[in-house]
């Protein structure tokens, strides 16, 4: 019983890792685009959600109606303003230019909020559990935090294969050469694709903040979790990329278990053994 | 001066770089003499340009040379400094033999290190390096021989070591910290001026084209980053020694140790060994400049890398070359037409 505990725990874990991941997944699947300052924006979103939520008094999740606009605009504008001009010459302009805003937005909030934790209180509900016959129990936060990241991969695969922006997203990441002769304006695509990977970023953002506790410098940490979810799942698959978050969220339920300090790095060190036993990945989808 | 045939030779040297190696000796002379003419804060100071010289050139010889965008090169500067910390405190070894058995640990390292990262492309590569680096920094968090999370510090005896007296063990750490830096902006150069430099060169300029001219890329690539994560122990050693204390967040710091490094080649100038050094200074003057205002000066550093990134993706050092064409460290080839008076010779004849 211990032992399904544990793999109970780690999926539900590894939801917030997935809800993390799909950023980066959405941006590098459409323009090859690997986003440093992933993991500040999602630190960014829950300090746009503080002072939401500290001029209006609403609660995180109601503060999500100014915060998700908020950082859809932020992508949309940096993407069509600046990232686009780093598509097309090779490896390093898009990842030097996503470091550099990862670390204004690092020191920028430290210079504006200090180096001080928060934390968004949701009510109730953060503590709730449910009792599952067996012993074992249940967060509903935790499960409901996976239901979204569920829901959100579930949207975003209609988006791609059933509606006519995702054709053109499809077409754009597949050949952005004969996509434009077709008519397509790939700026602008970019620019939106961005713009949706940056709202499940603010969800992400918000939802995590109510979970744990943010500060300035806490995006590296979360680039990387991100990234290791992706990386399992396999690159360019969504659902690959929750069964990554999974797997990772396990992992480190078991290090957790054998020794609380350990649960970080024994997630690092399933993610490198994954890493050398099937570099690409679990459920691969795209070539780079 | 290389004759290649009766029309052409090759010129490595130039006029600037002529001029460049006399001033560059002198300052080097002076910079040797600085425990004679300079205070103690200076020294601190230069020391701090040395190093951040010589992690400069190691990451410009990764990723601008052999296209190894690393964001984990503070996992060596990290294993460096801890090694120098275990072998004298713990295995009471003397002080300089750890710093030079540091180098090489770090090197040892990099080798099952390579074998996860190298399996990651391009951008993928750089996160990879970086989850490598992170995993150590918890590693050593969690060791209680290597202080856990606290870190260590180096005892008076080990120290004393180095030299009983104070002044005299500043001057040392000084001296050794520019020896390491001469020695690595050295080994760089000369690197690049042997025929691997040519390799590399040709895989920066274009891996499929290297590679299918006989350029063997990946063994090219594993050697540049077992031989610059050995010389970048060797740093972090030095570093670590100076700074007399170490711990997890400090060892294995992506912002001190790469990220500015970064910028810093960034901005002076990707693929060119001149830019480094450029990027150095911009760097030092502009924290030393803004050092009142908090991390303002990190702000700025990374608005000024995102545009020369946007504008000048070559960088300072890029613009002088593309501007006036000029190389100071003559790691390059030219064709300069032979002698007037040979053409002519043959002229006659015909």
């Amino acid at each position: 019983m211990q032992y399904l505990n544990i793999l109970i725990q780690g999926s539900l874990l590894g939801g917030i890792y997935a809800l993390f991941a799909i950023g980066l997944s959405l941006s590098f699947g459409i323009m090859r685009l690997v986003n440093i300052a992933h993991g500040d924006f999602i630190v960014l979103s829950g300090y746009v959600a503080m002072v939401v939520i500290q001029a209006t008094g609403v609660d995180p999740f109601t503060s999500l109606v100014v915060v998700v606009p908020v950082m859809f605009g932020l992508g949309y504008a940096l993407q069509r303003g600046m990232l686009n001009q780093t598509l097309s010459g090779g490896l390093l302009p898009p990842l030097l230019v996503t470091f550099g805003i990862s670390i204004i937005i690092q020191n920028g909030l430290l210079q504006g909020f200090g180096a001080y934790d928060h934390r968004l209180q949701e009510g109730p509900i953060e503590t709730a559990s449910l009792h599952l016959p067996g012993g074992i129990d249940v967060g509903v936060y935790p499960l409901l935090v996976f239901a979204v990241a569920v829901l959100c991969i579930a949207s975003l695969q209609f988006l791609f294969y059933g509606t006519r922006l995702g054709r053109a997203f499809r077409a754009v990441s597949d050949d952005p050469y004969t996509a434009e002769l077709m008519g397509l304006d790939n700026r602008k695509l970019y620019a939106l694709a961005l713009g949706i990977a940056m709202v499940f970023t603010a969800i992400a953002g918000v939802l995590f903040g109510i979970r744990t506790i943010f500060d300035p410098a806490a995006g590296p940490i979360r680039l990387i979790l991100a990234f290791e979810a992706v990386i399992i799942g396999g690159l360019g698959s969504m659902w690959g990329t929750l069964i990554g978050g999974m797997v990772l969220g396990i992992a480190q339920s078991v290090g957790a278990a054998l020794d609380p300090t350990w649960q970080i790095l024994a997630g690092h060190l399933a993610f490198l053994t994954l890493l050398i036993l099937r570099p690409e990945g679990l459920f691969p989808r795209t070539r780079d | 001066m290389v004759p290649v045939s009766e029309y052409v030779r090759v010129e490595r040297g130039t006029k600037a770089s002529r001029i460049f190696a006399v001033l560059a000796t002198l300052g080097v002379v002076a910079l040797i003499a600085l425990p004679w003419w300079g205070t103690a804060g200076w020294m601190r100071l230069i020391a701090e340009c040395a190093y951040y010289v010589a992690l400069a050139q190691l990451w410009n010889l990764l990723a601008g040379y052999a296209g190894l965008v690393s964001v984990g090169q503070q996992a060596f500067v990290g294993l460096g400094g801890y090694a120098l910390f275990y072998l004298t405190e713990q295995m009471n070894m003397n002080v300089y033999v750890a710093v030079l058995l540091a180098g090489p640990f770090a090197g040892l390292m990099a080798i099952p290190v390579s074998f996860a990262v190298f399996r990651l492309r391009g951008a993928y590569f750089a996160i990879g390096t970086w989850v490598v680096s992170e995993a150590f920094s918890l590693f050593a968090s969690l060791i209680l021989v290597l202080g856990a999370g606290s870190g260590l510090s180096l005892t008076v005896p080990i120290l004393e070591q180095v030299s009983p007296d104070r002044d005299t063990r500043n001057a040392l750490l000084y001296l050794m910290t520019l020896a390491v830096s001469l020695f690595v902006v050295g080994v760089v150069y000369l690197l690049l001026r042997s025929r691997h430099g040519l390799a590399l060169t040709a895989i920066r300029d274009s891996e499929p084209a290297s590679a299918s001219l006989g350029v063997n890329t990946f063994r090219t690539k594993f050697i540049i980053f077992v031989a610059t994560a050995a010389c970048t122990g060797l740093v972090g050693a030095l570093i670590f020694l100076q700074k007399l204390r170490i711990s997890p967040e400090a060892a294995f710091s992506v912002n001190d140790w790469t990220v500015v490094v970064i910028f810093m080649v960034v901005i002076g100038g990707i693929g060119t060994i001149e830019g480094p050094f450029i990027g150095m200074l911009i760097y030092i003057v502009l924290r030393e400049l803004l050092a009142n205002y908090g991390t303002y000066y990190l702000i700025l550093l990374g608005v000024i890398a995102i545009v020369i990134m946007l504008k000048a993706p070559s960088g300072i050092w890029g613009w002088v070359i593309q501007r006036y064409n000029v190389q100071l460290f003559p790691v390059g080839r030219r064709l300069v037409p032979a002698p007037f008076k040979d053409s002519s010779k043959r002229s006659e004849k015909e």
